[in-house]
């Protein structure tokens, strides 16, 4: 069994309701199937006020093991550095301090969702309550905890990063720390596991057709890629949302809009309104990942000179227009 | 005279922390404190409009649509955009699958769990209770968590994901709708019937939402064997309907449009019902973190600066007030604005209490559910659902709906092609509001004084039952 406490700060508890998302099996089995000794959680455990106070000291005091200490929510330092923006309740100190004690305790430090990882959604425009990551301060190493952290266990901490993270994301990260097998080996240069951060969003993207002729929407609802106008940058953004699909047969680019690459340090701020893509001179200027400029552009030119007008017209349209033609053996 | 401090609070959303004067063996007074401040208000200023349908859902995790569909009308308010039939009708499906799945985890997993406690251990319903609804353990958390994650099946339809879909777009939906994907739809909702009338109803949706008053509520509950019933016997063995009382005047925003008209009735009850005049709306910042040019600002000039160093500050919460008074909002409040005879019945009986409030979501859950067989059977999957209203002019736009836990507006200014001013009033900011300029405490303020606790006890399990009955959710109350 892995003691689990799982405390929220500067989030939305979005990360918390998609996990109540986990199906096959569904989240208790999961749990079970990680072998989680749920010490505390602030949505699902009975304990409330002085008997969670209790927990946490003892924990502090090292009088019970801390096996795995996840945060949900960036971590709160403002204002001026004092963390009282978020005072854990009915303690009188700023979480930050709870979250650096426990910390040390902690055999793994799991950041579930981009805001624990990075700073996320909750460090946008001018970042008023001064989050930060736990090991991450958007790209940069550093956050609350430090770039050199390491937790009991002698690992970095992990980044369940999504916003939010898919429930499968984080069962399965705890299932790896259970049997022992999820290690700093495991994870990506961003801290994030590479199960599922090793692949791109548009990977088992349905409209990787229209991506391929250059068919695009122009506007929501159209069927066509998202990425020449719409903002969409599931090509270069690493997650497994179109393998494993969210909510039975679900995805951002499945719904109808954009990838905006919620599993990104810095996805919050893109630069340019998030549902419109930008151009240099007719170009998006984000290309797809591992794909060289000038090949880029040559096959773009080529592939929209041969876009089959099937895919011209659907990509258009709200529903297919013009069915795939069917080949039979012998011609009629 | 004794004081307590009660946190964390658990099993709300967010953050919450309860502090008690106590006078022989009652709550005397109460103050409510949010203790967590991010500034999403501050966040979108400068933001390109649109943007906002990225960040607002960010607020809260549980509420995610409920903040999309307010921003979407924000905009559209602004744009004036027209959304066709099946954009209408979508939006409400999607809404009303987040508010019914956020009723049925609040009373199956944040509210009931508390009367496992063992502070009950001597009581001759326990062993029952205890068995069904202790925390994670019990037989019900088994049976609800998988029957919810399935029902959310039709955002996976219908908005990619949940929580956090960019797919309610002011001029509709983001995409269309494929007549297979109708059918599924009808057959989740079909599935989520089932649950609801095997497990929590122990009978047909129908007669829930036909149930008109107490007597046919508590002859009902006699003769059931369901979750439902089960809590109308212990709320009398507890007496639930004496506790928790709160003012009694309840404010809904009207929701799920239909041709721009909302199919459930927006007003303002206290006896009787009148009309609802936005104007009248109000934040008040006297007991605040917060500092304001004035005291008190209608939220389409409302302003954001934290001021940790407010001497009467205690919460990150303003007070929203209409035409100066204290209202409460959920359930209960929008069903007995709509006119529904049980809630109106439980209300003129009992008031706004612990009760009334756990019941009439529920019941709400039955009526709701009945709507989206009919939104859903009604989508013509060969025409469009979105209707593009083009750029985003300078000027102000105001969306109001309503969210799981009760009224949530977005007052949104826009100049020069960026967001100017973004104000937000969300339901337990109304609820859970510190005290006025004039020193009237929020709702929930009101509804604590008077709660009996315990001798000993330092987190009351009255007090519990109060707090949560209002299902609040404290990451949209100060956003």
């Amino acid at each position: 069994m892995i003691n689990l406490l799982w405390l929220q700060s500067s989030g939305c508890g979005g990360c918390t309701m998609s996990l109540l998302n986990a199906e096959s099996p569904d989240l208790l089995a999961s749990l079970e199937a990680a072998g989680v000794n749920l010490l505390w959680h602030p949505s699902l455990s009975e304990q409330s006020g002085s008997e969670v106070r209790a927990l946490l000291q003892e924990l502090v005091d090292g009088e019970q093991r801390l096996d795995v200490l996840c945060l949900e929510g960036a971590v709160v330092c403002g204002p001026n550095g004092s963390g009282r923006f978020h005072v854990l309740a009915g303690t009188g100190v700023p979480m930050m301090a709870w979250v650096e004690r426990l910390a040390a305790r902690a055999r793994y430090v799991v950041a579930v969702g981009s805001c624990a990882s990075y700073g996320g959604v909750s460090s946008a425009g001018t970042n008023p309550a001064e989050v930060r990551g736990l090991q991450y301060d958007g790209e940069q190493r550093g956050g609350l905890l430090g770039g050199d952290y390491r937790s009991g266990a002698g690992a970095e901490v992990i980044n369940v990063a999504g916003c939010p993270p898919h429930p499968n994301w984080i069962t399965e990260t705890l299932m790896g720390l259970s049997l022992e097998e999820l290690d700093n080996r495991q994870l990506d240069p961003l801290g994030r596991p590479r199960f599922y951060a090793d692949h791109l969003v548009h990977h088992g993207c349905p409209r990787n057709e229209f991506y391929e002729y250059k068919a695009s929407a122009r506007q929501a609802s159209d069927n066509g890629c998202l990425m020449e106008h719409m903002g969409c940058i599931g090509t270069q953004a690493h997650g497994d949302c179109n393998i494993r699909l969210w909510n039975g047969q679900g995805s951002c680019t499945r719904g109808g809009f954009a990838c905006i690459n919620c599993t990104a340090p810095e996805f919050e701020e893109p630069g340019h309104p998030f549902v419109e893509t930008p151009k240099l001179a007719g170009i998006p200027v984000g290309l797809p990942t591992d794909m060289p400029k000038a090949w880029f552009v040559a096959l773009s030119s080529l592939s929209k000179a041969a876009t089959p007008e099937r895919l011209k017209e659907n990509a258009v349209s709200d529903h297919i227009k013009v069915a795939p033609k069917i080949h039979t053996r012998k011609k009629r | 005279m004794s004081r307590i401090v009660v946190g964390p609070f658990n099993r709300v959303e967010g953050d919450l922390e309860v502090k008690l004067d106590i006078d022989q063996g009652r709550v005397n007074q109460a103050w409510i404190n949010c203790t967590l401040y991010r500034g999403f208000e501050q966040m979108l200023v400068g933001k390109s409009p649109r943007d906002a349908l990225v960040y607002t859902p960010r607020i809260c995790g549980i509420c995610s649509v409920s903040q999309s569909v307010a921003a979407a009308r924000a905009l559209a308010d602004l744009q004036q955009a027209e959304v066709p039939e099946n954009g209408e009708l979508a939006a409400n499906l999607i809404l009303a699958n987040e508010n019914l799945a956020d009723h049925i985890s609040h009373f199956y997993l944040f509210f009931m769990p508390d009367f496992a406690r063992a502070v009950y251990a001597g009581e001759f319903w326990y062993a029952r209770v205890a068995k069904r609804f202790q925390a994670v353990k019990g037989s019900a958390a088994a049976q609800v968590i998988p029957a919810r994650a399935e029902f959310l099946h039709l955002m996976g339809i219908l908005a990619g994901k949940w929580p956090h879909s960019l797919a309610i777009q002011p001029g509709g939906l983001s995409k269309g709708i494929q007549p297979q994907e109708r059918l599924r739809l009808l057959a989740i909702l079909k599935g989520f019937r089932r649950f609801l009338e095997r497990v929590t109803f122990g009978d047909s949706l129908e007669a829930i939402a036909g149930l008109s008053s107490i007597t046919d509520l508590e002859r009902w509950a006699e003769s059931r064997d369901s979750d439902l019933a089960l809590f109308v016997r212990l709320a009398e063995a507890l007496n639930l309907a004496s506790l928790g009382r709160g003012g009694d005047r309840f404010m809904s925003f009207g929701n799920y449009p239909l041709d721009g008209q909302p199919t459930l009735a927006p007003g303002v009850w206290e006896g009787g019902l009148q009309a609802l005049d936005r104007s009248r709306i109000s934040e008040d910042v006297s007991h605040s973190w917060m500092a304001q040019n004035e005291v008190c600002l209608p939220p389409g000039r409302g302003e954001t600066r934290p001021d940790l160093d407010k001497p009467d500050g205690y919460s990150w919460c303003k007070a929203p007030r209409l035409d100066g008074t204290v209202v409460e909002v959920g359930a209960l409040a929008r069903q007995v604005v709509d006119g529904q005879p049980l809630a109106r019945a439980l209300v003129a009986e009992s008031g706004s209490n612990v009760r009334n409030r756990v019941v009439m979501r529920l019941v709400e859950v039955a009526r709701t559910l009945m709507r989206m067989e009919g939104w859903a059977a009604a989508l013509k999957p060969e025409q469009p659902c979105y209707r593009d209203p083009g750029q985003v002019p300078d000027g102000t736009g105001v969306g109001m709906i309503e969210a799981a836990r009760g009224s949530l507006g977005h007052w949104i200014r826009v100049e020069q092609g960026r967001i100017a001013n973004y104000q937000i009033i969300a339901p337990t900011t109304w609820n859970f509001s510190p005290r006025d300029q004039a020193g009237q405490p929020g709702a929930l303020e009101q509804a604590l004084a008077g709660t009996p606790v315990r001798e000993g006890e330092q987190d009351p399990v009255a007090v519990q039952h109060v707090v949560r009955s209002f299902d609040p959710c404290m990451v949209c109350t100060v956003h």
